[in-house]
C-alpha cells in the first residue's frame, strides 16, 4: 500500500516536471534563438521577457501547490500534520 | 553610527539564538540532522534561508543593478530548479537517507566507493558555494563600517566557525528560519518603498556630485576646442586596452585637478564628452536616470506593472570600465557613462555572460543554454540544499516544506527584479563593484534600513556559509572518516572531528573568498551549479528511476561528472580572463558554462559503465 501511494506521488511529480520543463525549456530557446521575441510588449507596455519570467514563478509556486494537494488526496503520511520541533 | 548598532543587535540576536539552541544538540544525530524533528513549515523558511545566498541577494541585484534583465535570469533558473528538487528529488531523497547525500546515494550498495566519491563531490561543491558566499560577506562589511574586504571576509569566516562549532542543524535551521523571513519581509517593504518613490531624471548621485556633459563641435579639434576652454591647462589623450571600443577617454587638467572624459559621436555629428571616474581617484556613486517619457522630469508613485511600463521608455545611465593607458605608458581603470534606452535594459543579452544570444554564432548561445541547463540542474543536487530534507519527520513532510520553501523563494525573486531595477536608479551605487548595490539601495532610503538590510544580509551569510560548513564536516566524517577509512568513533567524537573540519574548511573559504573580491558573486554560484549539477544528479536520478544502475555506474558518473566540470570551468575563457589574467581567446574550451557537456556526460557514464557491471546472475 505505501510503496502505491510512493508509485502515484512519484508520477504525478514526474508529469508536472515535464509540464514545467516545457515551459522552462520555451522561456530559455526563446530567448537564445529569438531574443527580439523577447522585447516585444504584449500586455500594459511590458515586455515578454519580463512577464514571461514572472509567468515562470507563478507557474512553479502554483503547480508546486497542485502537487502539494494531489498527493495529499492520496490521504499519505497523515501523521506528519504539523511536526512539533 | 545608528546603523552600526542596528546591525550589531540583529547579529547578536542570530547569535544568541544560535548557541541557545545549539547547545541543545549533543548526539551526532541532532547536530547534523536536528533529530529529525523541525517542524516542516520552519524548515521549509528555512530552505529559503539556506537558499537565498549571498548570491540571490547581492549577486542578482547588483547584476540587475548594472547590466538590467540578465540578473533576472538567474533568478528564474535558481527558482525552476526547485521544480527538480520537489517533483523528482524530495520525497525518495527522504526516504532513502539518513544524514548525508551520500547516505541516499549508498542507500541500495553500502559501498565504500560510492561514499568516497559522494563525500568529495560534497566537499568540492560546498567550497565551490562557500567562495561566492564569503566574497558577499566582503562586500557588504565595506560600506558599512569601512573595513576592507578582506577583514569582513574573516569576520564572517571567524563568526561562522564559532557558530559550527558551538552549534548545529537544530540552530543552524532556527537562524535560517530567523533569516528568511526576514529576507523576504523586508525585501518586500523595500519594493514598496521602491514603487512609492517611482522615477526622477538627475545628472549625479546621492552625495550631490554632478557628472558634467561637453560638447564640442568636431573630433579631429577637440584637444585644440578643450584647450581653449577656461581653465583648462592641458588635454591628454588616453589610450583604451580595446582597440574595438567605440567610445574614446581623454583627461582635461586645470590648475586644481584633473578630469577623464569618454566622448564619442552623436546623431547631430556633435562630439560629446560625458565625465567619467578614475579609479585612482575617490569614487562618486552612480545610478541615474536620464530621461524619463515626454520629457516628464519625475514619475511618481508607480504600480507594479506601470514600474516596468515607464522604465521602458526612460534612458538609463548605466556605467562601464575600461583599462586606459596615460601618454606616459602607465595605465589606470575608467569608469565611464554609457547612456542605455529603458527598452535594452528591460531586455536579456546585455550581460557579457548573456551577450551570446544577440550573437550569429551558435556557439555562443551554448554558453546561454549551458548556463540555464545547469541552474536548473544544479539545485536538486546541492548538498547543502540536500541536508535539510532530513531535518524533518517523513516525506511528506519534506514535500510540505519544500512547498513552502518554493512559495517564499518565488516571492523574493519577483521582488529581485524590483530590488535590482531600484538600485540601479537609486544614486547610491559604487561603480567598482556589483555585489553592493542592494545594500547601498537601501541607504538611498534611509539610514535604518540600510543597517537592517545589511544585518539581514550579513545573517544570509553567516546562515549559508553554516549550512554548507555543516554539509562539509558531514560529509568528511560520516563519510569519509566512518564509512570510507572505517575510523571508529563514539558520537562524542564524530561530532568532536566534524567541529574539526568546520574550522579547516572555514579557513580554506577565507582564503578563497579573499582571492575572488571582484567576481559576481551570482556568477560565481552558476559555477557551483554546475559542478553540483553533472556530478550529483545523474547519479541521484538514475538512483531513482533506473533498476540497472549499479555501485560502479554510480561512482563513475560523479567522478566523471565532478572531474569534467571542474576541469572545463579550469580551463574556460572566463577563468583564463578574470582568475589567470591570460587572454580569454586562448581558452582550451569553446564556452565557459560546462553544463550541457558534462550533465549529459554524467548520465552517460552511469549507463555504460551500469550496462558492463550488471549483475552475474540477472
Amino acid at each position: 500500500m505505501e510503496c502505491a501511494v510512493e508509485a502515484r506521488n512519484a508520477r504525478i511529480g514526474l508529469v508536472l516536471f515535464f509540464v514545467y520543463l516545457l515551459l522552462y525549456g520555451g522561456f530559455v530557446f526563446i530567448n537564445a534563438y529569438s531574443p527580439t521575441t523577447m522585447e516585444s510588449t504584449p500586455f500594459a507596455g511590458v515586455n515578454l521577457a519580463i512577464l514571461y519570467g514572472f509567468g515562470l514563478i507563478i507557474a512553479a509556486f502554483l503547480m508546486a501547490l497542485l502537487y502539494g494537494f494531489l498527493c495529499r488526496e492520496r490521504g499519505d503520511e497523515k501523521q506528519s500534520e504539523e511536526g512539533q520541533p | 553610527m545608528t546603523a552600526v548598532i542596528i546591525f550589531f543587535l540583529f547579529v547578536a540576536v542570530t547569535l544568541g539564538l544560535s548557541f541557545y539552541l545549539g547547545s541543545k544538540a549533543k548526539s551526532s544525530q541532532g547536530y547534523f540532522a536536528a533529530h529529525g524533528q523541525i517542524p516542516w513549515f520552519v524548515n521549509g523558511v528555512a530552505f529559503a534561508g539556506d537558499y537565498l545566498s549571498a548570491a540571490s541577494f547581492l549577486g542578482i541585484c547588483g547584476m540587475i543593478a548594472f547590466y538590467g534583465y540578465d540578473g533576472f535570469l538567474y533568478s528564474i533558473g535558481y527558482l525552476a530548479g526547485w521544480i527538480v528538487a520537489l517533483f523528482v528529488v524530495a520525497e525518495p531523497m527522504k526516504r532513502l537517507g539518513k544524514f548525508t547525500f551520500a547516505d541516499a546515494l549508498d542507500a541500495r550498495f553500502q559501498s565504500r566507493g560510492i561514499k568516497l566519491a559522494a563525500g568529495i563531490s560534497t566537499l568540492a561543491v560546498s567550497v565551490f558555494y562557500l567562495i561566492p558566499q564569503m566574497v558577499g560577506a566582503g562586500a557588504l562589511i565595506k560600506p558599512l563600517f569601512g573595513f576592507e574586504h578582506w577583514v569582513g571576509v574573516v569576520l564572517v569566516g571567524s563568526v561562522v566557525i564559532v557558530i559550527v562549532v558551538t552549534a548545529g542543524m537544530v540552530s543552524t535551521t532556527w537562524v535560517q528560519f530567523l533569516k528568511g523571513s526576514l529576507l523576504v519581509v523586508f525585501s518586500g517593504i523595500l519594493t514598496v518603498l521602491i514603487l512609492l518613490r517611482g522615477f526622477e531624471t538627475r545628472s549625479g548621485g546621492i552625495d550631490g556630485y554632478e557628472f558634467k556633459t561637453l560638447t564640442v563641435a568636431d573630433a579631429n579639434t577637440l584637444t585644440d576646442e578643450l584647450a581653449a576652454r577656461e581653465g583648462i591647462e592641458a588635454v591628454e589623450q588616453l589610450t583604451p586596452e580595446n582597440p574595438n571600443l567605440q567610445i574614446a577617454f581623454v583627461r582635461t587638467r586645470t590648475k586644481d585637478a584633473a578630469t577623464v572624459w569618454s566622448y564619442d559621436v552623436d546623431a547631430t555629428e556633435n562630439v560629446v564628452l560625458r565625465e567619467a571616474q578614475d579609479a585612482a581617484q575617490p569614487l562618486h556613486p552612480i545610478g541615474t536616470i536620464s530621461k524619463l517619457p515626454e520629457g516628464q522630469s519625475k514619475a511618481g508613485s508607480l504600480g507594479l506593472l506601470s514600474f516596468f511600463s515607464t522604465l521602458q521608455k526612460s534612458e538609463v545611465v548605466l556605467w562601464r570600465n575600461q583599462k586606459v593607458f596615460n601618454p606616459d605608458g602607465t595605465e589606470t581603470r575608467i569608469y565611464y557613462q554609457k547612456p542605455t534606452p529603458g527598452s535594452e535594459v528591460l531586455r536579456p543579452g546585455e550581460h557579457p555572460v548573456f551577450a551570446g544570444i544577440r550573437s550569429d554564432e551558435p556557439i555562443n548561445k551554448l554558453n546561454f543554454l549551458s548556463l540555464m541547463l545547469a541552474l536548473f540542474c544544479g539545485t536538486a543536487s546541492l548538498p547543502h540544499i540536500l541536508i535539510r530534507y532530513y531535518t524533518v519527520k517523513d516525506a511528506a513532510a519534506a514535500r510540505k516544506s519544500t512547498i513552502v520553501g518554493i512559495a517564499s523563494i518565488g516571492f523574493f525573486y519577483v521582488l529581485t527584479l524590483y530590488l535590482g531595477l531600484g538600485a540601479m536608479t537609486s544614486g547610491a551605487i559604487d561603480v567598482s563593484n556589483d555585489n553592493m548595490a542592494a545594500p547601498l539601495l537601501a541607504k538611498s532610503i534611509n539610514a535604518w534600513l540600510f543597517a537592517i538590510i545589511s544585518a539581514i544580509a550579513f545573517t544570509t551569510v553567516l546562515g549559508t556559509v553554516s549550512g554548507l560548513i555543516l554539509a562539509s564536516a558531514g560529509a568528511v566524517t560520516h563519510d569519509l572518516l566512518t564509512s570510507v577509512f572505517r575510523v571508529d568513533m563514539n558520537d562524542h567524537s564524530k561530532v568532536r572531528v566534524a567541529k574539526l573540519a568546520s574550522v579547516v574548511v572555514g579557513g580554506i573559504a577565507v582564503v578563497l573568498g579573499i582571492i575572488f573580491e571582484k567576481m559576481n558573486v551570482s556568477y560565481l554560484v552558476g559555477w557551483a551549479f554546475s559542478v553540483a549539477a553533472s556530478a550529483n544528479l545523474p547519479a541521484l536520478v538514475m538512483l531513482l528511476f533506473w533498476k540497472g544502475t549499479t555501485r560502479q555506474g554510480i561512482i563513475a558518473a560523479v567522478v566523471v561528472g565532478m572531474v569534467s566540470s571542474l576541469g572545463w570551468i579550469l580551463l574556460s575563457g572566463d577563468t583564463y580572463g578574470k582568475v589567470y589574467g591570460l587572454d580569454p581567446a586562448d581558452a582550451m574550451v569553446p564556452f565557459s558554462q560546462p553544463g550541457i557537456v558534462t550533465i549529459p556526460l554524467g548520465f552517460l557514464t552511469l549507463v555504460l559503465v551500469s550496462l558492463l557491471t550488471q549483475p552475474k546472475s540477472s
